[in-house]
């Protein structure tokens, strides 16, 4: 049996993959995909933890987990059509118009 | 059961007149207004006489109760009025007194702006004069005695876009404070110790005390207190310094607030408070001392003024310096007869002084004036009873008076000769320098500029006093030297009258009449009672010999006056010139003014502008609240930068949190 340590490391590793994706990227779909990353590295470590305890809470967690991210997908990317549409870019860096 | 006198109705009369005038005044013609003013001040007066010819019929002290005031457990205070012998003088004298001073300023003022406001102010100092002479406690004489305060300083600012009565009713009002303040906590004292503040109860409890003979106690130190109030009201040293200024004002107001009336309410407080003082002789000593220095120091000043206003103010200082002495020497009925015939005279001397400025077109210096006697015969003669009233000669009141006094401070236990010997040379002063203000004024050449020119140098006066409050000069300039109108001369004949017969009623009967306010409740001691035949007859030709020396002390100063001023005027100034610095030390007040200045009041102002404005005020609770608003600036200016609108920098803010957040948790679960 694989241990929990090595589903928490890789878990950590998506995470972190997630984190400096969307912090250094400028693309917005890049940026996306990176909170897609962030949140299965999260799922990654409710599965895990639930295969190790044979609790079913953490696999119910991931459930809602995937059904929030597909609404929010949705939401997402209808967001980013509309931000293309009026700015021509896909940049995050020019769209800034609430900045002080 | 005595009748109801409705004695409060006496001061509310005036209150009314007061509110009315002070209210409504503004669209009233000047008719309506004095008629109001002379209507209620009039029919205080009135109520008075009324209460005059009733008086032999009561019981004194007679006390009635209008309305309690504060009760708290035992200790309470009511609006109580007290009648007897020693407030119906002071009644009189300010209802009637005060009614002349009315009449004569519907004269006076008519030229000026403000008239509603001035007969409004009058009114009310009436109000509170009359509450403090009639207070039957010491909270409501108190009352009464920061109300004139308050009169007075209306009064003396009524000019108020001229800057030196502005100033002048400002130093008034704070000198008074400093005595105010000993006053309290005389009442404190009262309060704490006997848990009352009626008159009744408090002497009530004071009698049965033995005198503190042997060193300074409880009595002792109430006794200063109440001096210490009395000597800021009634401007003795050393806090006379507020009256000179005084003369700002209009000089009605001179003669009633800061002559006739108030002023000696100071005299009054201490003869209402003889139980105490009789109880302290070392009070009364102090009483006397300032009370001698104060008579001889300000004779001493007024002798080189040249304002007719000023040496009469120094005048009035020095005669109250008089009173204060037969208080210190426990002849507090020489004192409150003093007080009454100065009230005549020295009020009829101010209102006579008013109607010569008021002739030569608001003119007040007196080596500007000169032969006057011919172009205003009625105020020469009644000037001239007044002026030898107050010199002390017989039959005049101001002799009686003032012999009283000079006979007392010799004669009493608790006198000396010192007293005497500086009271007659302060006589002696007194008779030459209102001799001289006399002779300067009346005879001689007019030395003021010449009628033709009269209305240019009254321009000039005027345009002093900018505005709505015209100088009184400028109003009057017309038509060169005249003589006032009727409305004024009438005060001033019954005031002459009265500055003639006022004494001639007699010392002793006086001292009769008020004995049932002001007996000695103390033991006996030494002169005074059961006094041998002999003895008597002994002290009768002191007493004759005394008086004596008195008149020939008011004869010199009226020779050596007629001497200098008339027979060889150019002899003042040569002795000015010899006597040099020391002329020049008292013709600048003896400095006191500037002394003053330098060590009470500059150390102030530099201290509050120093440490209280600089210090506190500025560097401490602005800069605080100046630093902290700046902070804030700052640190959201800083913070601003936060909000740059770029998603990966907030972004960035998140994951920095989330790390801190996460390792604070780690480092927790590892303690």
């Amino acid at each position: 049996m694989v241990p929990l340590s090595y589903y928490l490391v890789l878990s950590g590793i998506l995470f972190a993959c997630g984190v400096t994706g969307f912090l250094i990227k400028r693309n917005i779909i890049t940026i996306f995909m990176s909170i897609e990353l962030m949140l299965n590295g999260v799922n990654l470590s409710f599965v895990a933890f639930a295969a190790q305890w044979h609790a079913l809470r953490g696999q119910i967690f991931v459930f809602f987990v995937m059904i929030v991210a597909a609404a929010e997908a949705a939401v997402g990317l209808g967001i980013i059509i509309a931000v293309y549409r009026t700015r021509e870019t896909l940049n995050v860096d020019r769209v800034n118009l609430l900045k002080l | 059961m005595t009748p109801n006198l409705h004695l409060w109705l006496i001061p509310v009369l005036l209150l009314i007149g007061a509110t009315i005038n002070g209210f409504f005044g503004r669209r009233f013609s000047r008719q309506t207004v004095s008629a109001i003013a002379l209507g209620f001040s009039g029919a205080g007066f009135a109520m008075a006489l009324w209460i005059a010819a009733q008086f032999s019929s009561l019981i004194v002290p007679h006390v009635e109760t209008l309305a309690p005031w504060i009760r708290v457990g035992d200790f309470q205070v009511d609006f109580a009025f007290y009648l007897d012998p020693l407030s119906l003088v002071m009644l009189l004298v300010v209802t009637g007194v005060g009614f002349l001073i009315h009449i004569y300023s519907v004269g006076y003022m008519w030229e000026e702006g403000g008239f509603y406001r001035f007969f409004s102010y009058i009114n009310l100092f009436m109000f509170f004069m009359l509450t403090l002479v009639l207070a039957s406690n010491y909270l409501l004489m108190f009352i009464g005695w920061e109300g004139v305060g308050l009169a007075s300083y209306l009064l003396i600012g009524f000019w108020f876009t001229k800057d030196s009565a502005a100033s002048a009713g400002k130093k008034a009002f704070i000198v008074n404070r400093i005595g105010d303040f000993g006053f309290l906590i005389a009442l404190f004292l009262l309060i704490k110790h006997f848990g009352s503040l009626n008159f009744a109860q408090v002497f009530e409890s004071v009698a049965p005390l033995s005198p503190e003979i042997a060193g300074a106690g409880l009595l002792t130190s109430i006794a200063l207190l109440l001096m210490v109030g009395a000597a800021g009201k009634s401007a003795q040293l050393p806090l006379y310094v507020w009256l000179p200024d005084a003369m700002e004002g209009p000089t009605p107001v001179s003669a009633l607030i800061h002559a006739a009336t108030m002023v000696t309410a100071g005299v009054y407080m201490v003869s209402r408070s003889h139980v105490i003082f009789e109880r302290a002789p070392m009070a009364l000593s102090v009483v006397a001392i300032i009370g001698t220095l104060t008579a001889l120091f300000a004779a001493t000043i007024g002798v080189c003024q040249t304002d007719i206003k000023k040496v009469l103010a120094y005048s009035t200082i020095s005669q109250l310096g008089y009173m204060f002495m037969a208080c210190g020497v426990a002849a507090f009925s020489a004192g409150i007869f003093h007080l009454m015939t100065h009230a005549f005279f020295k009020g009829l001397l101010f209102l006579a002084a008013g109607s010569v400025i008021h002739a030569v077109g608001g003119e007040q210096d007196m080596r500007r004036m000169g032969g006057l006697r011919h172009h205003i015969p009625w105020t020469f003669w009644t000037m001239t009873a007044a002026t030898f009233a107050i010199a002390g000669f017989p039959p005049f009141a101001g002799f009686f008076s003032k012999d009283e006094i000079l006979w007392r401070v010799y004669s009493s236990p608790y006198g000396s000769w010192v007293y005497w010997l500086l009271g007659v040379f302060t006589a002696f002063l007194t008779s030459f320098y209102m001799f001289r203000l006399w002779f300067l004024t009346f005879f001689g050449e007019y030395r003021g500029e010449a009628q033709g020119h009269g209305d240019d140098h009254m321009h000039v006066v005027g345009g002093l006093q900018p505005g709505a409050s015209t100088s009184h000069g400028s109003e009057h300039g017309h038509g060169g030297i005249h003589e006032s109108p009727k409305i004024m001369l009438v005060p001033l004949v019954i005031l002459a009258v009265l500055s003639v017969c006022g004494g001639w009623v007699g010392s002793a009967r006086f001292d009769k009449f008020l004995s049932p306010a002001l007996h000695n409740a103390v033991p006996a001691s030494g002169s005074g009672q059961a006094v041998p035949l002999e003895e008597q007859k002994e002290q009768g030709d002191t007493e004759t010999l005394l008086t004596g020396i008195s008149v020939l002390a008011a004869a010199s100063g009226l020779f050596l006056a007629w001497f200098l001023y008339q027979r060889r005027p150019q002899l003042p100034q040569e002795i000015a010139q010899a006597l040099g610095g020391f002329y020049q030390t008292v013709l600048h007040k003896y400095y006191v003014d500037e002394l003053y200045a330098a060590f009470f009041v500059k150390p102030l102002i530099d201290g509050s502008t120093r440490l209280l404005w600089h210090g506190v005020d500025r560097d401490m609770i602005d800069a605080t609240l100046d630093n902290s608003a700046e902070g804030a600036n700052h640190v959201s200016d800083a913070m601003r930068h936060m909000q740059s609108g770029n998603l990966r920098s907030y972004a960035g803010w998140i994951a920095a949190g989330a790390a801190v957040v996460i390792a604070y948790m780690i480092w927790m679960g590892t303690q």
